[in-house]
Formats: C-alpha cells, structure tokens, sequence
C-alpha cells in the first residue's frame, strides 16, 4: 500500500490562518500573545467551536438511545465525526477508532484490557528513554503487577533512539513494544514504520503514541503498520476531553472490555452480559458527544489545511528556531536533533537562569512556553538536566513569534546577568 | 522596578548564603518539588537546642535559591523552640515580594525542608495535611 502524496501545492499563509484562532488576537501584559505551547495544548479553530455550540444549541440529546429528532442528529454527528477522524489518521474502518477522553487513557486501555490478558510473568515489554510519563506509568503498572519486564530503548547524544540496541532488545522476544511517534521534548520523528516492522518481525504487537504526530504531519496508520495508535485530540485543535484509540479490528474484538455501564453491552442478565460491538464495547456510560463532535471538525479543519503543508510550515519554523535561537541569543543550549528530524518542538536552557525564571519573565512579554520536565523525568535525568523551557509550534506561529521568543530570551539574559 | 525579580532576590539566587555541605550535621532532608524538578538538601547542626550551623545545597529557580538563602540566614544560631515557631507566612514576609500560586511551591521547598529536618530531630512534629 502507497500513501497519496499530495504536491504541496501553496505554503500555509499562517498570518490569514491566525483570524481561524480568535484567541491569539489579545494582548498579554501590554504585549501581542505569543503562543509558544501548543505541545501542551493546541489552540482551537471557530469551526471546533461552532460544531460544539451547535450541538449543545440544536441538537443536545443522549446518543444510541433517543427515539427522536434530536438524538437522531446527535448520534449522527458523534458517529460522523469517528468517520472524519478516520480519514484523517488513515483508517478505512472508522468502527476501529474508539474515543477516549485524551492519549494517556487510551494507553491505560491498552495496557489494562489488552496488557492484563496477555502480558505474564517474565514476559518483556519494550518501551524508551524518551516516553512521556503516560506511556510508561500505565506499564510500570502492569508490570509490578504479572511480574514482566521493561526494558528501555536508549537515545544517543542528538536525542536520536538507538536503533542498534533496539536490535538487541527484540532477541528477548518481547511481547509489545510502545514508543511515541515524536518525542514532546526533544521534538525527534521516530522511524515508525521501521521499527513497526522491525518489532513485528521479532513477534511483538507494536503500540505508537501519537500524541505529538497526529497534530503536526501526515499519519498513515495503514501504511505505518502498528498495531494499536493512540493520540490526544486537544493537541491536535480539538477540545479537552476527545482521545482516540485506534487498534486492529482483530485486537478490539479479542480485548475484554476496559470499563463497565450503559452502551457498552448488548444484553445483560443478572449475573452475566454480553458486550457490545467494537468500537462502543469500550465506550462505557455517557460519552463527552460534543467533544468528539469537536474533534471530527478539528479533524476536518486540519485535512482542509493538508496535513503535508502543515508539516512543511512547522518544519520551517523549526528550522527558523534551531538557526535564529544561538545567534540571537548568545550560550543558549538547545537539546535535540537537527530540523529535519524533528517535529515543532524547540526545548532549551539559557546558562545560569532556571526555566521557571525563564518563562516567568518570558511572560512579561506575552510570549507563553512551557517550563519543567514536559512530564519526562527519566528522560531529563538521561540528559542529567533537572528542567528545561520548551516552544512549541502550531499552523498559526510565524517566523515573527520566533523572532519575539529571542528578543524576551535576551530581555531573560538582560535581568539575570547584571 | 521589578516586583518578582527584586535586585536582592536576584543577589541572594546569584551568591547564596549557607550554601555548602555541614561537616558534622544533626539532620539532612532532601526535598524536592516534583513539577518543575527542583531539589535542595538542608542540614542543621544543633548543640544545646541552638541552631549553630545550617547550611543547603541543590539547584532550583530564583525563587526557591533566594527563599532557601534567606531561610537559613534567619534561623542560624536561633534556639530551635524559637525556629519551630517560624511559620510558613514569616517566609513569605521575608521574601517581600508577591507570589503567585503557580510558585508558591518554588518558595516553599525550603520551609518544607526545615519542618522535615524539626520533625527529624523531634523540636517539632510534621503537621499532618489537613484532609
Ligand atoms: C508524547 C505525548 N504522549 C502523551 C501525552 C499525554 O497527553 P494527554 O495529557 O492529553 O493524555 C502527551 C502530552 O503532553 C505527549 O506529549
């Protein structure tokens, strides 16, 4: 199977974009907003707002359940939006996307039904040095608890993962290996389908959190071949509380369900039920409708926009940052590999000044980035720093915000070093 | 004029006092502030119920160096009854400058040190978190 490539026909203009983005048009302490976060959170387009408000102003009803007009197009809309989604990470099947409320309880998913049942003692499961928290707490878990093992994917100095290693680690046979697609600290692109097939060729299912990738460049779930894929869908312009999980229609029907309630079961006796089809077996109780409804316009949004053009925009700016940030703004240290291999994600220390300080005074100027250990502690103890600043990049950040990023980096320099 | 960033704050985070590690300490606690990876150990050195020596070292921000600067000199060579009764609101009149809940934590890791280190050498008991 071939991914269409598109040609990348006209750049995104991000100047004309931003007027999608009502929010960046306020000033923060006196200054223009400069949004530099969008790794945590995305900002969200009007027509993620309008398809919730519609919801909740024509059409608010219960899914599955309503006999009339208004739960008719509610679940219309919330099953509709699953067909949009799918067509935006490439899934025929849309019954196999199954909504969470964001990627850490699709990894929970993943490791409480499918991991309890097939996860034991001494079995391996093969994650990396460069994991958020949410895809290595769900299997710390369940490891203390059958007994298996974690064995880790080591990174090289660029912040690149050892593919040697990995070579090594698939002799333990293990059962899964989960990586992340990009790394939200570091920014580095995983070879995915490389080591899709590398893992499955040793026999193991293979797990990719795509919670930095889904928001920012094409993905293919087809064409990369894994097994379960897991994304948050308010890094990706959707609302808070939309989450996907997609796995093989195969591992969905074999999996036990995660949570039990209303939708999820087709009939129930006293003492036993029996489940529902994929992918409501797993969509326990009321869900957050109008947050999946949300996302499928953010999924809609993000397919008008080309998610190539996307990735060119913020491969540019990546670029900007990585050649602009060392000129412009003398000994900062800048982790991470080169702009090619990277999503729009730029982490960084300034000498001397801690990155709370940083981002403290880096408020004073409108400009918002984040600061801490982006909820990857081991990965910041690999790189013996206790805590790094980090911009990230969205369709709407220009060359400008980069250019308002050093010049508050400097003004940072300024105050600390007299 | 800044109103975080004051020039003694700045001083105190640029050249600490107290910093270093105590050759014959009664007490160590490590504290740590899990959200922005901040750790600092505090020593106190005690003979006949007077702090004599205290001394701290670990990284952090502007914050947490100058309140843990600041702390130290305060309490050195006080009688511990009298440092037990230093409260959390004292540091923060210390610090002088206003703080916003998102680093409250920053200046606190110090203060929460030291009631570790009064719980460990018994001058104080831990003040279970209100539940
Ligand atoms: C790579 C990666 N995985 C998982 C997550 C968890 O996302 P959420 O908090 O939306 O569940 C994040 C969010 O920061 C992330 O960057």
């Amino acid at each position: 199977m071939t991914t269409e490539t598109r040609p990348v026909a006209s750049p995104l203009d991000p100047v004309a974009l931003r007027a999608d983005f009502p929010i960046l048009d306020q000033e923060v302490r006196g200054h223009p907003l400069v949004y530099l976060d969008s790794a945590a959170t995305s900002q969200k387009p009007t027509s993620v707002l309008r398809a919730m408000d519609d919801y909740y102003r024509r059409d608010n009803a219960n899914v599955h359940r309503g006999i009339y007009a208004l739960s008719e197009r509610a679940t219309a809309d919330y099953e509709g939006a699953r067909v949009k989604v799918a067509r935006l990470i490439g899934v025929s099947d849309p019954h196999t996307i199954v909504w969470t409320r964001n990627a850490t309880e699709s990894l929970n998913l993943i490791a409480y039904s499918w991991g309890r049942r097939h996860i034991g003692r001494g079995d391996v499961i093969v994650l990396t040095e460069m994991e958020h928290h949410s895809n290595l707490v769900p299997w710390q878990i369940l490891a203390q608890e059958k007994d298996a093992d974690l064995e880790f994917i080591p990174i090289d100095d660029d912040g690149v993962l050892r593919q040697d290693v990995f070579e090594v680690l698939l002799r333990l046979k293990p059962k899964l290996v989960s990586f992340t697609h990009v790394s939200n600290m570091l920014g580095t692109v995983n070879p995915v389908e490389e080591m899709t097939r590398r893992a499955h060729e040793a026999g193991a299912l293979v797990s990719i959190d795509g919670a930095q990738a889904v928001p920012h460049m094409p993905v293919d779930i087809g064409a990369i071949g894994a097994d379960f894929y897991s994304f948050s869908g308010h890094k990706a312009m959707g609302p808070t509380g939309s989450g996907v999980l997609w796995a093989r229609r195969e591992l969905l029907e074999s999996m036990p369900p995660f949570l039990g309630g209303g939708d999820m079961i087709r009939e129930v006796h006293l003492r036993r039920s029996e489940w529902n089809d994929i992918p409501w077996k797993f969509e326990a109780g009321t869900p957050d409708i109008s947050a999946a409804i949300g996302l499928g316009a953010a999924a809609d949004y993000l397919m008008a926009l080309g998610m190539d053009r996307v990735r060119a925009h913020e491969q540019e700016l990546v670029a900007y940052a990585l050649d602009v940030l060392p000129r412009e703004v003398p000994g900062i240290e800048l982790y991470g590999p080169a702009a090619d291999q990277r999503g729009g994600v730029v982490s960084f220390n300034l000498p001397g000044v801690h990155p709370h300080d940083v981002a403290q005074v880096l408020d004073r100027f409108g400009v918002a980035i984040r600061a801490g250990h982006h909820c990857t502690m081991p990965l910041h103890e690999r790189l013996d720093l206790s805590a790094t600043a980090r911009a990230s990049f969205g369709v709407y950040n220009t060359p400008a915000d980069i250019d308002a990023l050093a010049a508050a980096l400097r003004e940072v320099q300024a105050l600390f070093g007299g | 004029m800044d109103d975080l960033y004051r020039d003694y704050i700045l001083e105190h985070y640029r050249h600490p006092h107290n910093f270093g590690v105590l050759e014959q300490p009664t007490a160590s606690y490590e504290g740590a502030n899990p959200l922005c990876g901040d750790r600092i150990t505090m020593q106190l050195q005690v003979e006949d119920g007077i702090v004599t020596e205290v001394g701290f070292t670990g990284r952090g921000c502007a914050i947490s160096q100058a309140s843990a600067s600041l702390l130290t000199d305060e309490i050195r060579g006080k009688p511990l009854t009298e440092v037990a009764e230093f409260g959390a609101a004292d540091l923060l009149d210390l610090l002088g400058i206003e703080i916003s809940p998102a680093r409250l934590k920053c200046a606190m890791l110090s203060f929460d040190s030291l009631q570790h280190l009064l719980d460990d050498i018994g001058a104080k008991p831990l003040a279970k978190d209100a539940g």
